[in-house]
């Protein structure tokens, strides 16, 4: 019964769902709207899990003084501190247990949660997403080498799209007849054979999430029941 | 003078009386393949260009309230919050007009009136279901062949191939193997792969006792992940050595869940890093990372824009598809892979149709295009 139950979940839940996309009329129309709303109830009451396995997680560390366990210090201190900090003044417009802390908005120019978040917290989201440039250029230098006939091929390509790209691509190109200039060559790369091969990864992709489905829906792929 | 203001209210009004002279085709209809909660307002365009343009509406066909002013198309939806049994009437008010006798003007009324009424079935998906019952019939249609006993070749995916392999040298090493479900919730399919591949990763991890790190970024995906590592030391029969610690939740926010496993990787420094799942911005800099600390690294996405900063970064990439028919390659399950078979017959009809609605389209036949496109 254990995992009968589920799997017959499962599949009640996969068909109705397939049927909700082609019966309009109620109650199929509001069954994808319905069972979006348990998600989130759910997955509400989960982020207390998450919560509690984050502070468990730290603390543990800090109080066995495993390596570099300071980190996980910062890591509680910024929990608690947001944590208190929203509870006791609020966020935005929402007001906290002591209201909306007028006294130290006044003096920082906005509520503390807000004011951490958008200065501290922004800006380190924001370094954490540029690095994402310098990775870019390590893994071109490594990718365009030309070892053989593929990676050439990449090289080449890259070359005539980052060039397509550029200012200097397409004054270099300016005096030749019109399809031979960088940027047509670029886009034409990127539109067409580019396009293709993303089309064919996301048919492909597409096709297995039936297939994937489907075989959830019938119950031959259990392993989300421990492979049962 | 007044020969003049004459002349002027004939140029002002005389335009809007050649038009409205006519009918102007205002039809209420029931909006076709809905709950019954929409009618559809329909008339000329040319009612568009008079000057002032007003809907009323009715539901007992007696007191009117105004609706509309001068909408900018000749196609409009009324959405009701609720059902509605009766008739609902419409008025369609087009002023001034000029009469074509006085000189007065004066308004052009139509009226017509509808009831909105729910569908058994959407007909603009018709396309959509055939393809379904081809697709899910051929599956289906080879899972019960391979329940049969009918065996199929499935080519080698190199990046499951190696998972042995991985796992293998992490014991070696006496270093941990790390596991990224990727960023999406468990509502996605590309995160149900990602776990579904977990449960085989960890059983092995457990049968070579070594040891497996799932930071999540998601609290449904770290509990349900929990449980499918559990069941696999179970399997293995290593249950003792199962530690739910080492299954845990990092933070919601993107690059705060990047900044968290990347310091990972550089403090423990795993011989294996599995990134599977549904990535984004991130995949690049968790890839870069891992590469710096010279993991073996297998990953898989169906995100096709990440597809090629994993190729780059990476030794083994699951490309799309390859994610999804992880969980059926690793089972050795015959039924599973009978559904492989289908899904490739699917790619077959897939490329057939896309040739002949080229051809087609080149030959001027557009009916077959519009028949899948709507």
């Amino acid at each position: 019964m254990k995992y009968k139950l589920p799997l017959l979940i499962a599949f009640c839940a996969g068909i109705l769902m397939i049927l909700s996309e082609f019966i309009p009329r109620r109650p199929f129309s509001q069954l994808s709207g319905t069972l979006e709303s348990w998600f989130l109830i759910i997955a509400g009451f989960a982020i207390v899990l998450g919560q509690l396995s984050l502070l468990k997680l730290n603390i543990m560390k800090v109080f066995s003084k495993s390596e570099n366990w300071q980190y996980h210090l910062a890591a509680i201190i910024s929990f608690a501190v947001m944590f208190l900090f929203g509870i006791l003044f609020g966020m935005q417009r929402q007001a906290g247990l002591l209201g909306h802390g007028e006294m130290l908005s006044n003096l920082i120019g906005s509520k503390p949660f807000d004011y951490i978040f958008i200065n501290l917290y922004q800006h380190l989201m924001a370094a954490m997403f540029s690095l994402l440039a310098f990775f870019i250029a390590s893994a071109a230098y490594r990718a365009f080498i030309a070892r053989s006939l593929e990676s050439t091929l990449l090289l080449s390509v890259s070359v005539l799209v980052m060039l397509g790209n550029t200012s200097i691509g397409a004054a270099m190109t300016n005096s030749l007849p019109a399809y031979l200039h960088l940027p047509n060559i670029s886009a034409f790369i990127m539109d067409f054979p580019n396009t293709a091969g993303q089309r064919a990864i996301i048919i492909g992709a597409g096709l297995g999430v039936i297939g994937s489905s489907l075989r959830l829906i019938l119950g031959i792929e259990r392993s989300w029941l421990g492979g049962k | 003078m007044k020969l003049i203001k004459h002349i002027y209210l004939l140029l002002f009004f005389i335009y809007p009386f050649f038009l409205f002279s006519v009918d102007v085709n205002f039809q209420v209809r029931d909006y076709p393949n809905d709950d019954g909660r929409r009618l559809l307002i329909t008339y000329d365009e040319s009612v568009l260009q008079a000057e002032s343009v007003l809907i009323y509406r009715s539901f007992d066909g007696e007191e009117y309230e105004f609706w509309l002013e001068n909408p900018e198309s000749n196609t409009l939806i009324d959405e009701f919050d609720d059902f509605i049994k009766n008739p609902v009437h419409y008025r369609l008010v087009l002023m001034p007009v000029l009469d074509d006798i006085n000189q007065i003007p004066y308004a052009l009324d139509f009226a017509d009136s509808a009831t909105p009424k729910a569908q058994w079935f959407n007909r603009s998906r018709i396309p959509l279901l055939l393809l379904l019952i081809l697709f899910c019939g051929t599956i289906v249609y080879y899972i019960t062949l391979s329940g049969k006993g009918k065996e199929f070749y499935i080519r080698k995916i190199n990046g499951l191939e190696a998972m042995d392999e991985a796992v293998g040298r992490a014991t070696e090493m006496g270093r941990p193997i790390l596991f990224v479900p990727g960023i999406s919730d468990i509502s996605d399919m590309q995160t149900i792969a990602a776990l579904t591949i977990l449960g085989k990763l960890a059983e092995k991890v457990a049968e070579y006792h070594s040891k497996i790190i799932v930071p999540c970024r998601n609290s449904l995906v770290m509990a349900a992940a929990r449980d499918i590592v559990k069941e696999s030391y179970l399997k293995a029969g290593s249950a003792d050595e199962f530690n739910a610690d080492h299954i845990f939740y990092l933070t919601d926010d993107q690059f705060g869940y990047v900044a968290g496993i990347d310091g990972i990787m550089i403090r423990e420094k795993p011989a294996t890093n599995f990134f599977l799942g549904g990535f984004w911005a991130e995949s690049l800099i968790l890839a870069e990372t891992g590469f710096s600390i010279g993991a073996i690294q297998i990953s898989g996405t169906a995100n096709a824009a990440q597809i090629p900063f994993f190729v780059a970064a990476c030794d083994y990439t699951l490309i799309g598809e390859e994610l999804f028919a992880a969980s059926a390659y690793l089972s050795n399950n015959p039924q599973q892979i009978g559904s492989l078979k289908g899904q490739d017959f699917g790619k077959i009809v897939v490329i057939v149709l896309i040739v002949l609605g080229v051809l087609l389209e080149m030959c001027g036949i557009t009916a077959f295009k519009a028949f899948f496109t709507g």
